[in-house]
């Protein structure tokens, strides 16, 4: 079985097209491996080509379908593709059930797309650190095109999805409250709605209910991008050629528009937010296991001697003092 | 720093029975492992390619239909081929002990368990020699 990682020349075999050179930096990623950070450093200038697509949507939907398709559908326009499935993790047993390349069977013979599952794994908001991560890795690997598909059914994935130029929301067709499901927050982020499934009963109403919806979202101004609603059936292809052209124009709306600039600086802000987020909850995190500081604070939360946000100024003081170190 | 042993299950060759690779991904899902499953009817070339990708610690091959002699030395040459014969190649499935025996001696598999293995055997194994060999490396 495998040792330790040869990280020696991992940077140059991933800059010359080694997916296992990108694939065990994911890894080292994914593990929070000290030495991936140093080659993190040297990629970044090497990534910020690819469109990266965020796909997101409730359990069921067929998201892991659509990556496939629209995957392929990139393939014939002899674009590369990079494809990240986050799946989640058990909070339980750490353990996760990783099973959406068993829709992607199309794919699995194309040596230009590099489909990673990923389980959320979940301590401390990492998730979407090790995700970014990965997308900059798989951009800085030269894929043209890079799908995140994510499970649709909480704050962590909405984050996830910030991440994106274009953010693809799938829903579908139901028994009426199939909006419900997506409309907290994510009736915002969506630049495209997909209802998959549409050749299931239900399908024109769910398009209409979703573009009424859309209608009374205040526009910016006339110029900003208006929400498009596509129908899809993943399952045989119906729909690819609107999705794709439907990303496509999203695309090219923000080259245009000059607004691909603004979109790469919030994306930037949103890594960085993530990034410190980490960073701030571990060191307060290793503040309050110290023995003195941590347990002595919360003794006098407990006896009523300070309330819970002085106690937070503390703990921000002791990380503060600890970073100058 | 906190390594997640991770294990890719596929299903080589014509079979269409999934039950028992469904139940092993849920016993090392349980215990605390990432379980990648490929899904039925895979060519040993999509499952190396798959394996690669997603740099599994263990690769799991689950085959009832008679086939494995033709598959599996196929799967770890192609692994030996791409230098990723330290990945750890486990099989299930109804394997007779002749065969066994020479997929363990001549086709580089760590370990063939057969009808009956108990799913915890399993994961001891897996663990045990994850553990080792990260000591070794």
């Amino acid at each position: 079985m495998r040792g330790a990682a040869p990280v020696e020349g991992l940077y140059e075999r991933l800059l010359a097209g080694d997916r296992r050179a990108a694939a065990r930096l994911i890894t080292m990623v994914e593990n929070g491996d000290p030495e991936a950070r140093n080659i993190l450093r040297q990629l970044h200038r090497h990534s910020g080509k690819a469109h990266i697509v965020g796909l997101t949507g409730p359990p069921g939907s067929g998201k892991s379908t659509l990556a496939c398709r629209l995957a392929g559908r990139f393939r014939r326009e002899g674009r590369t593709v990079g494809i990240v499935a986050v799946d989640p993790t058990s909070p339980y047993t750490g353990g996760a059930l990783l099973g959406d390349r068993v829709r992607m069977q199309d794919l699995a013979d194309d040596p230009e797309v590099f489909i990673r599952s990923m389980g959320s794994r979940g301590a401390l908001g990492g998730l979407s650190v090790a995700t970014n991560d990965v997308i900059n890795i798989l951009d800085a690997f030269g894929k043209d095109y890079i799908i995140v598909e994510t499970v649709g059914a909480g704050q962590v994935e909405v984050e996830v999805v910030k991440f994106s130029h274009t953010c693809v929301v799938v829903a579908m067709p139901g028994g009426g409250d199939e909006i419900q499901a997506i409309k907290a927050g994510i009736l915002e982020i969506g630049d495209i709605f997909v209802v998959n499934k549409a050749d299931r009963e239900g399908a024109q109403r769910t398009m209409a209910d979703l573009e009424m919806m859309l209608e009374t979202k205040p526009a910016l101004d006339a110029s900003s991008w208006k929400p498009r609603v596509v129908a899809t059936v993943a399952v045989d292809g119906g729909g690819m050629d609107d999705l794709a052209g439907a990303i496509q124009g999203h695309w090219e709306y923000l080259v245009e528009s000059g607004l691909l600039e603004q979109k790469t600086i919030q994306r930037m802000k949103a890594e960085l937010i993530s990034i410190l987020n980490l960073r701030v909850s571990k060191a307060a995190a290793r503040a309050l296991e110290d023995k003195d500081t941590g347990e002595e604070l919360l003794r006098r939360m407990a006896a009523r001697d300070i309330d819970p946000h002085s106690a937070a100024e503390e703990v921000e003081r002791l990380i503060v003092r600890e970073a100058r170190l | 720093m906190e390594r997640v042993i991770r294990v890719f299950l596929a299903k080589p060759g014509l079979d269409g029975h999934d039950r028992g690779v469904l139940i092993v991904g849920q016993a090392l899902r349980d215990a605390g492992m990432e379980v990648i499953y490929s899904g039925l009817k895979q060519t040993c070339e999509t499952i190396v390619e798959a394996a690669l990708q997603e740099d599994v610690d263990v690769l799991g091959l689950s085959i009832l239909s008679g086939a494995h002699m033709a598959l599996i030395p196929r799967i770890t040459e192609l692994l030996r081929e791409q230098g990723a014969d330290d990945m750890a190649v486990l099989v299930g499935g109804v394997i007779p002990p002749d065969d066994a025996r020479s997929l363990v001696e001549e086709h580089g598999v760590a370990r063939v368990f057969g009808p009956g293995t108990r799913t915890g055997d399993i994961v001891d194994y897996i663990v045990d020699r994850v553990v080792e060999d990260r000591e070794v490396g």
